[in-house]
């Protein structure tokens, strides 16, 4: 199958560091959380906090892990009921600024359940939304991202996968031509 | 797997351990929604479901009422002694009337056995049977199936479970009974022999007389209600001499937990006769998990609506 890295293991490292630094520039995290949306970008999330609790001096950077499963527009579209992912939001977001994680941002819908998921849990004072990798150009709805690892240009039959050392052995992002069974 | 192998949920039988499994996978995220500030999620808010009794009910019926309103279904509601029923009107048009205001889904109570399964064969809607007669309680079978779980771990392969009392009137028995088995548990009925089924066993289950002694083999007893409205009418021959004697012989009382040298996990599909199968202290200590069912029974409905639910 054809395919292409886009983001390799050091280049990878990279962008966590920027997007760790972005954050501490706009957040000292005494009133701020993380949030991971399931299933990948609580990978994300964690890898961010756990570089700003070390880049804080061991501060503990509060994570949340939130499902949007039951939220989703497109739900009763599918042939299958799609399977629920595990919450784990011990805290409520009232008056605390939130920044949702994401691996890969792609048309906005994701994103939409997630922000009406994340109300269930309170009146966040603020909502800012970090992802890994950008498909521009193909946005469904008005939503875009405050911070950005990577910005790249694909088309719609196009998929982007973000490995994980946990799960693949290595860091990295690929770009496949066409989906992979 | 995300998917049932079945299309209604008429009743245990013909459900795949794997459906099981899913179903309380479903019902534990559920189960955490409903312990939000907001207990509210739209996942089936496109979805109009009628819950049809046509057989008294209040915990079971309010417990969908809930859990349909959680999911943000639209949801109506039936009941047979205010309806046209009273007028004859036959069951398969009763309900072909009502899908024809564009309903997707029924949740029916009906006192005869099969009720389910027939209509499930005339109609075109997608079915969940919340009790037929003394048939099947499916959702019972499976929120009890799934309290248990979260007090013995996820695990029951082995687990010996007894299921106490009026196991001729009781479709919470026979539901529970398949559902346990497909579980891997074991499973043993204990009761007067003229409310116990013959060829019980044939259900791979054991059948005792002796509740003390089925006492001292159980992990958890499930104590099943006296149903004294099927015990017959006033002409016909009891099934047992009086309350006062059943209680004796298989009431669940302090005393006979005193006399074990173990802590039993206790059930009871409600509603209590207090009293009678139950005594008020054991119904109210901490190893009853009479109220975890009742809890459980929303996030497990809803679990089995969603998965039910046409796409």
């Amino acid at each position: 199958m054809d395919s292409q890295v886009l983001i390799n293991e050091e280049q990878f490292e990279l962008i966590l560091d920027r997007l760790a630094h972005q954050l501490l520039e706009h957040h000292d995290f005494t009133n701020t959380d993380l949030i991971g949306l399931q299933p990948r970008g609580t990978r994300v999330a964690h890898r961010l906090r756990d570089r700003l609790s070390q880049l804080l001096g061991n501060k503990e950077v509060r994570c949340g892990e939130l499902d949007v499963t039951f939220h989703r527009d497109d739900l009763m579209m599918r042939d299958k009921p799609i399977a629920p992912q595990e919450n784990k939001m011990d805290f409520l977001v009232d008056g605390r600024n939130i920044i949702l994680v994401d691996d890969v941002f792609f048309t906005g819908r994701t994103i939409r359940a997630g922000l009406d998921a994340l109300l269930a849990y309170g009146r966040p004072n603020k909502v800012e939304l970090a992802v890994l990798i950008d498909r521009r150009f193909r946005r469904e709805l008005p939503i875009e991202p405050t911070y950005i690892g990577k910005q790249i240009d694909s088309i719609v039959d196009q998929y982007v996968k973000v490995e994980w050392k946990e799960e693949d052995g290595v860091d990295r992002v690929i770009l496949y031509n066409s989906k992979p069974e | 797997m995300s998917e049932l192998s079945v299309n209604h949920l008429l009743g245990i039988r013909g459900m795949t351990r794997d459906d099981l499994e899913l179903i309380f996978k479903t019902a534990s995220e559920f189960k955490e929604v409903l312990n939000r500030p907001i207990k509210k999620v739209p996942s089936l808010r496109d979805l109009t479901v009628a819950n049809l009794f046509f057989e008294n009910s209040t915990r079971t019926r309010l417990s969908f009422e809930l859990a349909q309103k959680r999911l943000s279904a639209d949801v109506v509601n039936f009941s047979a002694g205010s309806s046209s029923v009273k007028k004859g009107e036959t069951l398969v048009d009763t309900v072909n009337n009502i899908l024809a205001m564009k309903v997707d889904m029924v949740v029916m109570r009906h006192p005869h056995p099969g009720a389910a399964h027939f209509l499930a064969s005339k109609v075109k809607t997608t079915l969940i049977n919340a009790g037929d007669g003394t048939h099947e309680h499916p959702t019972q079978a499976l929120l009890d199936a799934f309290s248990l779980r979260e007090k013995l771990g996820n695990d029951l392969e082995g687990k010996r479970i007894a299921i106490v009392g009026d196991i001729r009137h009781s479709r919470v028995a026979l539901s529970n009974i398949l559902a346990l088995k497909l579980l891997g548990a074991q499973v043993r009925v204990c009761g007067p022999a003229t409310l116990i089924p013959k060829h019980m066993m044939t259900l791979g289950v054991e059948v005792s007389h002796d509740l003390d002694e089925t006492l001292i083999w159980a992990d958890v007893v499930n104590m099943l209600r006296i149903q004294l409205e099927r015990q017959g009418d006033s002409k016909s021959i009891p099934f047992f001499p009086s309350i006062r004697e059943y209680t004796m012989n298989f009431g669940l009382t302090q005393e006979r937990l005193n006399r074990l040298d173990k802590q039993l996990t206790i059930l009871h599909p409600g509603p209590i006769n207090r009293g009678v199968e139950i005594s008020s202290e054991i119904a109210d200590s901490d190893h009853s998990l009479i109220l975890d069912q009742v809890e459980n029974g929303v996030a497990t409905r809803m679990a089995v609506m969603y998965l039910l639910a046409k796409r």
